[in-house]
């Protein structure tokens, strides 16, 4: 366990009758670090956030926040604090009084309740609204009341459990960034959960992917997206492009495998349970793959793709193809490169071997 | 032509609802008001007077009568307050699917047999050959047959079964709809259970609380059998001076103002508790 590590965990395991929705999860969360933890509905996520916060009980392993073992402490004894779902502002409260129900708890005189009442609102941004009710708030307004009722305690961690699931998109792109500089003003520990993994990319440091209740990987959002350890995590960050074939050969790290096709193509090799002769399958990112018209650099792959349709969304405009049935994705710059596309034409399209990564099709 | 039709349409269905009000209510109530200020000088002659009233403040049973129906109408009322809540959280937040359903139906079913049977049940379980009172015999408990009934103790046991569906109703009502990440909000910020059931439970089920304590209070003010039936010939409830007034005595002007006094109260008592709870009726019914 790290020294400064705000929140340490070893092996949680939570049942619910046979069904294990958190199941053996470790983790290390040092200080004044945005930690994120991405996976889809029904992963564990929220029940692991739940042991966090003490609402539930984990059935094995340990829960250590500053080095104290959290296990049998209380909820309201607990220096964790949680933004809800649905953020759970009491509804017979003014603001002020929300804000100010924790520090009433630690028994602060009036006069300094109003102070820090104050000051954190003008953190937040949004000062004069002391007074007001939750229900009479914008969302986005209501998500910074919810943050500053639990910062305003200046716990040691803060939880926060997908909150912005509520707002609109718009609003949504703006609180990831404001979250984001408000972890960093305040410097507090935030764990996050999301299924969101734009969300989860934008505002981390660290994130950890976590399917049926384990973590397939923990590191910072751009080494997920690069190198994903897992298939489901090269799938589930980001968009992917998944190629199967039959594997040829291990050189280099690089593994050659055979499309369905017959096209022999490369990429990095990401997991050791590559034989040759065996299923497996090369992720490629949209965005990796170039129209090529003949200029290929040398030691590019390639292969033969035909179009089913373009759609053009500004700079996410994507080309869909088929190889073998298999669907392709390919990114389209919208700076006047890429050619006119039509339906059912053939095009080649061409990649970095170092940036696609082959998995044995029995990986995990 | 179309807004004529829907006004008489409109007026259609209210029709039986106003003549429930004017009829059954209003009429009655303007009736005894005027009875209640009516002075009988001899059989066939009748002056305007306080009188009445003034017999209700200078007889001291009266009054006494009065103030003593109020406090335990009130006192009733808190005590099926304390004893619905519990119930009424079991039911809300923890009960779950058939169970709910059951536990609800079990709080109904005393009310499919009238007030009467309801209170006859009391009676056969605390009377001196009652059962309670041959089990604590046969228990060796106490040494003689036990009378539990005709006292005070006995009128409030009655009285809160009574009132107790009334009570869990409209609680059960607004429990149902916190959310639980209000309690665990509550928790999670540092409070104790003292805590979230004073700052985040009672302040959302307000409504529920002062709807349901209108109803039992009303009900219990106003109940005539069970404090006859289980507080026996010293039981002094307020109602019963009035029927004694209306059809014992025949007086008909005393028992008038003793039930115009009888609304005052309720009505005074419910506007204060509203006013100290902060609720409005308007939300507290609707």
């Amino acid at each position: 366990m790290g020294m400064d590590s705000d929140l340490f965990c070893e092996k949680l395991v939570r049942r619910f009758g046979s069904n294990a929705a958190v199941d053996h999860v470790s983790l290390d969360v040092p200080a004044g670090t945005f930690f994120s933890i991405l996976g889809p509905s029904g992963c564990g996520k929220t029940t692991l956030l739940r042991l966090l916060a003490g609402f539930d009980k984990p059935d094995e392993g340990d829960i250590h926040i500053r080095g104290q073992r959290m296990n049998d402490v209380p909820p309201n004894r607990r220096p964790v604090n949680m933004v809800f779902q649905h953020l759970a502002l009491f509804p017979t409260m003014t603001v002020g009084d929300n804000i100010g129900y924790g520090l009433k708890r630690r028994k602060m005189p009036l006069a300094e309740r109003r102070k820090r009442i104050a000051r954190v609102l003008e953190q937040v941004g949004l000062p004069d609204l002391e007074y007001r009710d939750p229900q009479e708030l914008s969302g986005g307004q209501r998500q910074r009341v919810a943050l500053a009722r639990c910062l305003v305690l200046e716990p040691t961690l803060l939880l926060l459990d997908e909150p912005l699931g509520a707002l609109d998109l718009k609003l949504r792109e703006q609180m990831k960034v404001e979250l984001k500089h408000l972890q960093k003003q305040f410097g507090t520990t935030f764990v996050y959960i999301t299924h969101d993994q734009s969300e989860a990319m934008v505002m981390s440091d660290q994130v950890a992917v976590m399917r049926d209740g384990r973590f397939d990987q923990v590191a910072p959002p751009e080494e997920l997206y690069r190198e994903p350890v897992t298939p489901f995590v090269a799938g589930f960050v980001g968009d992917n492009n998944r190629l199967s074939g039959e594997l040829v050969s291990v050189r280099d790290n690089l593994a050659e495998i055979r499309l369905d096709d017959g096209v022999l193509v490369q990429g990095r090799v990401a997991s050791d349970n590559l034989r040759a002769g065996h299923r497996a399958e090369l992720y490629i990112r949209p965005e990796s793959l170039v129209l090529s018209g003949d200029a290929l650099s040398s030691g590019f792959s390639s292969m033969q793709a035909k179009v089913r349709t373009t759609l053009f969304d500004g700079a996410n405009s994507r080309v869909e193809a088929e190889n073998c049935g298999q669907p392709v994705y390919a990114r389209l710059p919208q700076d006047g490169s890429a050619p006119r596309l039509s339906a059912d034409s053939s095009i080649r399209l061409a990649w970095n071997p170092a940036l696609a990564r082959v998995f044995g099709a029995d990986s995990p | 032509m179309k807004s004529s039709v829907s006004r008489l349409s409109l007026w259609l269905l209210l029709t039986p609802f106003l003549l429930w009000i004017v009829l059954l209510v209003l009429l009655p109530h303007l009736q005894m008001l005027r009875v209640s200020f009516q002075v009988r000088e001899s059989w066939d002659t009748i002056a305007w007077g306080i009188e009445q009233y003034q017999n209700f403040f200078t007889e001291s049973y009266y009054w006494r009568t009065f103030v003593r129906t109020g406090v335990m109408s009130l006192f009733t009322t808190f005590l099926t307050l304390i004893i619905a809540f519990p119930i009424a959280w079991y039911i809300a937040r923890l009960a779950r699917g058939r169970s709910k359903g059951i536990l609800f139906l079990a709080c109904l079913i005393p009310f499919w047999a009238s007030e009467l049977v309801r209170t006859y049940g009391w009676m056969i379980l605390l009377r001196e050959s009652g059962l309670f009172s041959s089990w604590l015999q046969a228990l060796g408990w106490v040494d003689g047959p036990v009378e539990m009934l005709y006292n005070d103790v006995a009128v409030i046991i009655g009285l809160v079964y009574n009132g107790l569906l009334f009570m869990v109703v409209p609680l059960v009502t607004t429990l149902d709809g916190m959310d639980e990440n209000l309690v665990e909000a509550g928790y999670d910020l540092g409070g104790g259970h003292g805590t979230v059931l004073r700052e985040i439970v009672v302040p959302w089920a307000m409504p529920g609380i002062v709807s349901g304590c209108i109803v039992v209070f009303m009900l219990t003010l106003g109940s005539y059998l069970t404090p006859v039936l289980m507080g026996g010939k010293d039981s002094a409830w307020f109602t019963e001076q009035i029927f004694t007034q209306f059809i014992t005595r025949f007086n008909w002007e005393q028992g008038a103002a003793l039930g115009v006094l009888l609304l005052v109260l309720s009505s005074l008592i419910v506007w204060l508790g509203l006013k100290i709870s902060g609720q409005s009726l308007r939300k507290v019914m609707g």
